[in-house]
């Protein structure tokens, strides 16, 4: 019986902490800091704050292993709209520190694996087909 | 029972029309975009023509092209480094005749690396495009033990300034794509389209299953060859003058 | 049918915690490496995009065959019915396992996205036989696990036979899968043959049985356990049958692909200008690793010493097998052109050059550490090993000797 109370003691402490970031962010205090993107999300901020990678992991499927194109949630918008500009006027990579997806990454403490393999700036003018 | 009967003339009509519009259709570019948010789809089958006597071993435009297209920078190390296309520069000994050709995923109807790999990240996309998921491929290297045309390049180290359209990292194994993400807007491989511009037009792109495009006319009335053909992986790559 | 005594090996003792400190400083060094490959990534290591599997894949690949040859000595004992091996069953079981672990550690640590490993388990393709092999490793485990507990504990005496049936068709099916894995490559010229699945179940005889042999001689000379000489001597001659039956499916599998014109090429290779795989096949796996071992097997009154060499050469002989299939096999170029010669930028038509780097061995060595560190802490708290293997009524006597023991040895 002790032992059943404190794992659920423990996994009451873990939901809490996991939820407190989230938390914060929305409450607008002290949570992370990082470039404004311009023009609107294709979802409203707090549906993508806690579902965008449930919505790029399906997507990525549908794009990759079926070949839709064009649809909703996609990374690679994700980085257009997101990725900021340095004063030299090159794109700053958005898994920099500091930038719009590493610094809620660094602050809830979760890798992001997206970037291993993803760009991380805008596509450039001349690259495009 | 009056009804099918005008049906099957509809269609009849409908046919006919098809073929009297199909020579005009054939000059214009093999494909139009695809509407936003289908997939591909069995009705085609994506392939290449390339005619062997127009190419030759001082051109590598295709190559080029690829390299650029993909983001393939490489590190200088040509036993590491990834390749989706190479040209291969073939001698008969007993003839002396050489001749000089691209070669890269031949994308397989049947593709060995699909039945070998554990995960399934090796799949064939409804249109008959060989890709590696990336997302699931667990870098065993299987399908590179199994594929009958070294087609394929694992990536020895970590990457970085990737292309948008060609995301690829330290771990996983990869190949030619077809420019998938290019046919998906309704347009052509690099290649392709640097060797008609830059090279010597020696390839073609289009549908196969399409009786009505270019390619399938011209490997309808003249002779075409796949590499090793004796494998019975029915390659969408075929070759003029091998 | 005489009672066996079985005893745990006494733990901490200062021999023993000798042993498991060496053996830990070598896995602590194998894990090292695989930071070190996998942090820079495999170009560090002499693998390439022609030699895609290396030295780490020679080590997991011997390991895991050697694994299920290992449970040999248990299937003899128990579904053949001959007595002599079954008190040694319990040790065959485990030492199977430890085996398997070792092999699997080395080719996990390997992948080029080890940390996707649970991948290997959610996503499944149903057509590929590696992921079958999945399926069989990790079944292989239950199996035999399963089996060495009915072995030891006298309550589940009714699943003895049953599970060791299982136990006996399972690993079969685990080394004709291991096998098949390169018969089903249809490119490779070295590899397609019907005959690599028995050929490796072959080797999985010989490579099992030299290891094992190699464990019961150190084992029972560092615990001063009695061994009778009449079984190593039998085990030596078995021994002698698996390697002689190794070389039999050897020669058929160069001989039918020398009648197959388009497989000369590759045999020519193999066999005669390979350079180092020649040498590798010749003088390491056909010399060493199998005719000077039958000859001091079969030399009546072999001794311990001898049976020990033999082993040994057999295991070293075996390594050099694979490595002969799986290098030697990627190092002869694919054939796009049959009859012409070809060169590219991409080492078409070329012989490509593999030298195994210093961390790819490590982590091989370390596979084979961490099985004998499973085997030994396994032996260890389980009453594995018997008292003792003399013979006759010297052998009673000995257990009472051996008994006393592990109560004097801390
Ligand atoms: S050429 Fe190789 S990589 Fe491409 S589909 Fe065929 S087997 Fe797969
Ligand atoms: S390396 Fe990746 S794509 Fe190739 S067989 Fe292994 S998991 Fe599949």
């Amino acid at each position: 019986m002790n032992m059943l109370r404190a794992v659920m003691l423990a996994l009451l402490l873990g939901l809490a902490f996991v939820a407190s970031p989230v938390a914060t962010a929305q409450a607008g205090e002290a949570g992370p800091s990082f470039p404004k993107a311009q023009g609107s999300c294709v979802d409203d901020p707090a549906t993508m704050r806690r579902h965008h990678f449930d919505f790029l992991t399906h997507q990525r499927d549908d794009t990759l292993r079926a070949g839709i194109r064009g649809a909703k949630y996609s990374l690679k918008e994700c980085v257009t709209c997101h990725a900021s500009t340095a004063a030299n006027g090159k794109p700053v990579p958005v898994n920099a520190p500091g930038q719009f997806c590493q610094s809620c990454h660094a602050y809830a403490a979760v890798t992001i694996d997206c970037f291993s393999c993803h760009a991380t700036t805008p596509q450039t003018a001349e690259a495009k087909p | 029972m009056s009804q099918p009967t005008s049906r099957r003339d509809l269609l009849k009509a409908a046919a006919i029309g098809a073929v009297a519009i199909a020579p005009g259709l054939t000059l214009i570019a093999p494909a139009a975009a695809r509407p936003l948010g289908t997939g591909a789809s069995a009705a085609n089958r994506w392939g290449l023509l390339i005619d062997t006597s127009k190419c030759d071993a001082g051109c590598t435009a295709c190559v080029d092209a690829c390299k650029t297209e993909m983001g393939l920078t490489g590190h200088d190390r040509p036993l590491t480094d990834s390749q989706y296309i190479r040209k291969v520069d073939v001698t008969d000994p007993a003839s002396g005749h050489r001749h000089s050709l691209p070669v890269m995923c031949q994308h397989c109807a049947k593709p060995p690396c699909v039945d070998v790999c554990p995960t399934g990240a090796s799949m064939k996309r409804a249109d008959g495009i060989v890709l590696v998921d990336r997302h699931i491929c667990i870098g065993c290297r299987y399908c590179m033990m199994a594929c009958p045309y070294k087609a394929r390049s694992f990536i020895h180290e970590d990457q970085s300034g990737q292309k948008p359209d060609n995301p690829r990292g330290k771990g996983c194994v990869e190949s030619c794509t077809l420019c998938a993400h290019r046919i998906d807007a309704g347009g052509q491989p690099a290649c392709v389209e640097s060797c008609a511009k830059d090279g010597r037009a020696a390839m073609l792109f289009g549908d196969l299953n399409d009786p009505n495009s270019e390619i399938s006319r011209r490997v309808s009335t003249e002779a075409t060859s796949r590499i090793r053909a004796d494998l019975g992986v029915e390659p969408a790559i075929r070759y003029q003058g091998i | 049918m005489k009672r066996v005594q079985y005893l745990a090996i006494p733990a901490w003792t200062p021999g023993w915690m000798m042993v498991m400190a060496a053996l830990a400083v070598i896995i602590a060094i194998a894990g090292g490496a695989v930071l070190y490959m996998e942090h820079q990534g495999h170009w560090v290591t002499g693998m390439t995009n022609q030699v895609v599997w290396g030295m780490p894949h020679v080590f997991a690949i011997f390991l895991i065959v050697a694994a299920s040859g290992a449970l040999n000595v248990a299937s003899i004992g128990s579904v053949f019915g001959r007595e002599p091996y079954q008190p040694l069953g319990r040790l065959s079981a485990l030492m199977a396992m430890a085996l398997l672990a070792g092999g699997l550690g080395v080719l996990v640590l390997d992948l080029g996205r080890p940390d996707r490993l649970v991948v290997a388990i959610t996503h499944f393709n149903v057509k590929s036989i590696f992921a079958w092999n999945v399926i069989l490793y990790s079944g292989f485990f239950a199996v035999v696990g399963f089996y060495l507990w009915a072995m030891i504990d006298w309550r589940m005496k009714r699943a003895y036979k049953p599970a060791a049936i299982t136990a006996f068709l399972w690993r079969l099916i685990l080394t004709t899968g291991t096998g098949s894995i390169f018969g089903f490559l249809l490119a490779r010229d070295a590899y397609n043959a019907a005959v690599m699945a028995p050929l490796f179940i072959a080797m999985s005889f010989a490579f099992g049985l030299a290891l094992f042999i190699l464990f019961i001689l150190g084992a029972t000379t560092a615990l001063n356990r009695p061994l009778s000489m009449e079984l190593v001597r039998r085990k030596g001659r078995l021994l002698g049958l698996f390697v002689a039956a190794n070389l039999y499916f050897v020669a058929i599998q160069h001989v039918t692909a020398l009648y197959m014109a388009d497989r000369v090429a590759v045999e020519t290779f193999l066999l005669l200008q390979g350079g180092l795989y020649t040498a590798l096949f010749w003088g390491g796996q056909v010399l060493l690793g199998a005719l000077v071992p039958l000859i001091l097997v079969f030399r009546p009154n072999a001794s311990r010493c001898r049976v020990r060499a033999a082993s040994v050469l057999v295991v070293l002989g075996g390594i050099a097998q694979i490595y002969v299939i799986l290098i030697g096999g990627q190092a002869f170029p694919l054939t796009l052109f049959p009859g012409m010669e070809v060169s590219s930028s991409f080492q078409d038509g070329l012989v490509a050059a593999y030298a195994p780097t210093a961390a790819e061995i490590l982590l091989g060595l370390g596979g084979f550490a961490l099985a004998l560190l499973i085997a030994v802490i396994g032996a260890s708290a389980l009453r594995i090993l018997p008292a003792s293997l003399g013979d006759g009524d010297e052998a009673t006597a000995e257990i009472i000797l051996a008994e006393g023991d592990p109560v004097a040895a801390p």
